[in-house]
């Protein structure tokens, strides 16, 4: 009898043993981790108050508002120039500086000619282009006219971060086994990682100029593989609710969604406070943008954020 | 011998199934990431990164408390109303839903029916109503559409500066018709506690009679009739607060173009483009379900981090307003 009882026992503890085991190996093991959880991606989020006051002193933390200087590369073309135009009245004034690449020269508005009609190449020679004139610059911040941003809270999304490190980051999304950022929803890029593209630009067999497949991967995915050549990979930006900061779409179609999905709690259940991009937005509807972001406001609600940002000298509308 | 065997085999099935189950009933991958020290990191719980603080009182001199009442359907209240509900109407200290017929939403019931030509009605009756049952409750009494989106806040606002016992009503102003203006019904309006007890006095004693069924000119003749002052709610550089159509109407930059004389009913000059509208817009009206989040989301959330706006009327620290007030205020 006695001894039944301690074969139990015996066989209780091998039992847990092993089901602990195999648990263990379970979170270990790739293919569980695929099973489970597909999502690989790394993210980034902006430092919190707590953090920040714990890192870094005022005066250091001023430096780094000083410091964080962002080259917005915005990619345009004469059949888009309505949109064109209205990226110039509109957010890209609040980088602290705007360039526009555009595929041939428009008699509208003025803009640096690369004279190319191929996408990716023309990505390649304004993004050399940025490199080579960057001067003080550190980040890059690669837009279509299509998208609107919000020039603030990307700088807070990469103040704590080093750019002699390469960061490449926004909405990333999967193709394949390939993580890119999508482009619609803006491309950020750390110094180094610009750095890094350049050089792997030359090197034909890794980065060809004209793509390679009997298809054409877009500008995005191509970006994506060019610099995971050199070991740069794409970053997902979030806020600290895990919230994307990186928006390819508008921001009446994602609260039309979530009047659909979170009825009780539309607006905390769609976007981000913190949100850095829209995307497909209509020339009118960027201007509502900029009064909705830069003007409207209850009075009396009042922030006590860690950073200072002024609005653009000489702007109408903010 | 085989018993042994056999009790072992149990124990081992037992036991497994035992700390399995227990593992699936904890938070799993937790329990092995904090034995692991959390390899790969998953997003953790954060502290809230907006800061914001709301000042309870805000920064006005005293508490402003104003009736909302909403017009509406019984055919609006799943489209239409239940948003209103749902964003704006939460800020108002206290809301009524006017309607034809009483029902749960809740919605009074003014036993006027739906149209066009009853609107007047509605606002007569619903404001009677009013009077009869909320008159000391509070100071202000605003009337909006159930496709008007407002800022409470900024209504408090603007109203904080002026004194509910004076016969006075604000709005967006127009001018044909009566000639200190009247105020427009989409945009909404509110009326002072003294300019209430006026609009009933004039249907009691027959000073105010139901002579048009265009609402918001009717109420304005009857305002003006009983000496209730027409004001003025634009911000300190003239900008307008209150708005008879949404913001892309406005804010959108234009050519300088010829209005026709009939289509401009704006009692002030009328300005498109970023001057249109204060910071502090008190209302916007053709506003969808969809406008009404999008807009609380823009107003109450979406902010540019560390932005110093450059329109600060309270301002005491000197850095001022570099905003310079518009030239021609009529």
């Amino acid at each position: 009898m006695l001894s039944e009882g301690s074969s139990f026992m015996k066989g209780m503890v091998m039992g847990g043993l092993f089901c602990l085991l195999l648990s263990l190996l379970g979170t270990f093991s790739p293919i569980s981790d695929s099973k489970t959880d597909s999502h690989h991606h790394h993210h980034v989020k902006a430092a919190s108050k707590e953090e920040l006051s714990r890192r870094f002193s005022d005066s250091q933390v001023q430096e780094l508002n000083n410091q964080v200087q962002v080259y917005c590369v915005i990619m345009v073309q004469p059949k888009t120039l309505i949109y064109w135009a209205t990226v110039i009245e509109t957010w890209s004034k609040h980088c602290d500086k705007a360039e526009f690449y555009t595929s041939e020269s428009s008699k509208a508005l003025e803009a640096i000619d690369l004279k190319e009609n191929d996408d990716w190449a023309r990505l390649r020679k304004a993004l050399k282009h940025a490199y080579e004139n960057a001067g003080d610059m550190r980040w890059f911040f690669v837009a279509q006219p299509t998208t609107f941003a919000i020039i603030e809270n990307l700088k807070y999304l990469i103040l704590t971060k080093d750019p002699d490190e390469p960061f490449y980051l926004g909405k990333t999304m999967k193709s394949g086994e390939l993580d890119y950022v999508a482009y619609d929803s803006g491309i950020v890029l750390s110094y180094e990682a610009l750095k890094r593209l350049i050089n792997v630009f030359q090197d034909e067999s890794k980065c060809p100029e004209k793509g390679r497949a009997l298809w054409k991967l877009s500008e995005d995915k191509q970006l994506a593989v060019c610099l995971k050549y050199t070991g740069v990979f794409a970053e997902n930006g979030e806020d600290a609710h895990g919230k994307g900061l990186f928006n390819s779409r508008t921001v009446d179609s994602l609260i039309a969604d979530s009047i659909k999905e979170n009825p009780n709690d539309v607006v905390e259940g769609c976007c981000s406070d913190l949100a850095v991009t829209f995307s497909g937005m209509s020339p009118n509807q960027m201007h509502v943008m900029m009064f909705g972001v830069y003007r409207l406001r209850p009075y009396g609600h009042d922030f006590h954020d860690s950073l200072v940002f002024y609005p653009p000298e000489g702007s109408d509308n903010d | 011998m085989k018993n042994t065997t056999l009790m072992f085999s149990v124990g081992l099935v037992t036991g497994f199934v035992l700390l399995h189950s227990t593992l699936n009933s904890l938070p799993a991958t937790k329990t092995f990431s904090v034995l692991l020290g959390d390899v790969n990191k998953r997003r953790g719980v954060q502290p809230d990164l907006t800061g914001a603080t709301v000042h309870s009182t805000w920064n006005v001199p005293h508490t402003v408390r104003i009736l909302c009442w909403i017009v509406t359907a019984p055919k609006n209240l799943e489209s239409r109303t239940r948003h209103v509900r749902e964003t704006w109407a939460k800020h108002c200290f206290k809301t009524l839903y006017m309607s034809s017929a009483k029902s749960d939403f809740p919605t009074v019931g003014l036993n006027v029916s739906e149209g066009r030509d009853n609107l007047y009605w509605k606002t007569i009756r619903a404001l009677q109503h009013i009077h009869q049952h909320h008159l000391d409750e509070v100071d202000w009494f605003l009337k909006a559409d159930d496709d008007t989106y407002v800022i409470v806040e900024n209504l408090n606002y603007v109203l904080s500066k002026h004194d509910p016992e004076r016969p006075v009503y604000f709005g967006r102003r127009f001018a044909p018709f009566v000639s200190q203006g009247y105020m427009s019904g989409g945009a909404g309006y509110v009326l002072s506690k003294e300019a209430l007890r006026r609009f009933i006095e004039g249907f009691t004693t027959g000073k105010c009679t139901h002579f048009s069924p265009i609402e918001d000119m009717a109420l304005g003749k009857c305002m003006e009739t009983m000496k209730v002052e027409a004001g003025d709610s634009r911000d300190v550089i003239g900008r307008q607060t209150f708005h008879p159509f949404p913001p892309e109407n406005y804010v959108v930059p234009q050519l300088p173009r010829p209005q026709p004389w009939f289509l401009n009913y704006e009692y002030y000059k009328r300005v498109e483009g970023p001057g249109c509208c204060s910071d502090f817009a008190v209302s916007f009206h053709y506003i969808t379900a969809v406008q009404m989040y999008v807009l609380e989301y823009l107003t109450y959330h979406l902010r540019p981090y560390g932005y110093k706006y450059r329109f600060n009327p309270e301002d005491k620290e000197g850095s001022g307003s570099t905003v310079k007030p518009l030239a021609a205020l009529r």
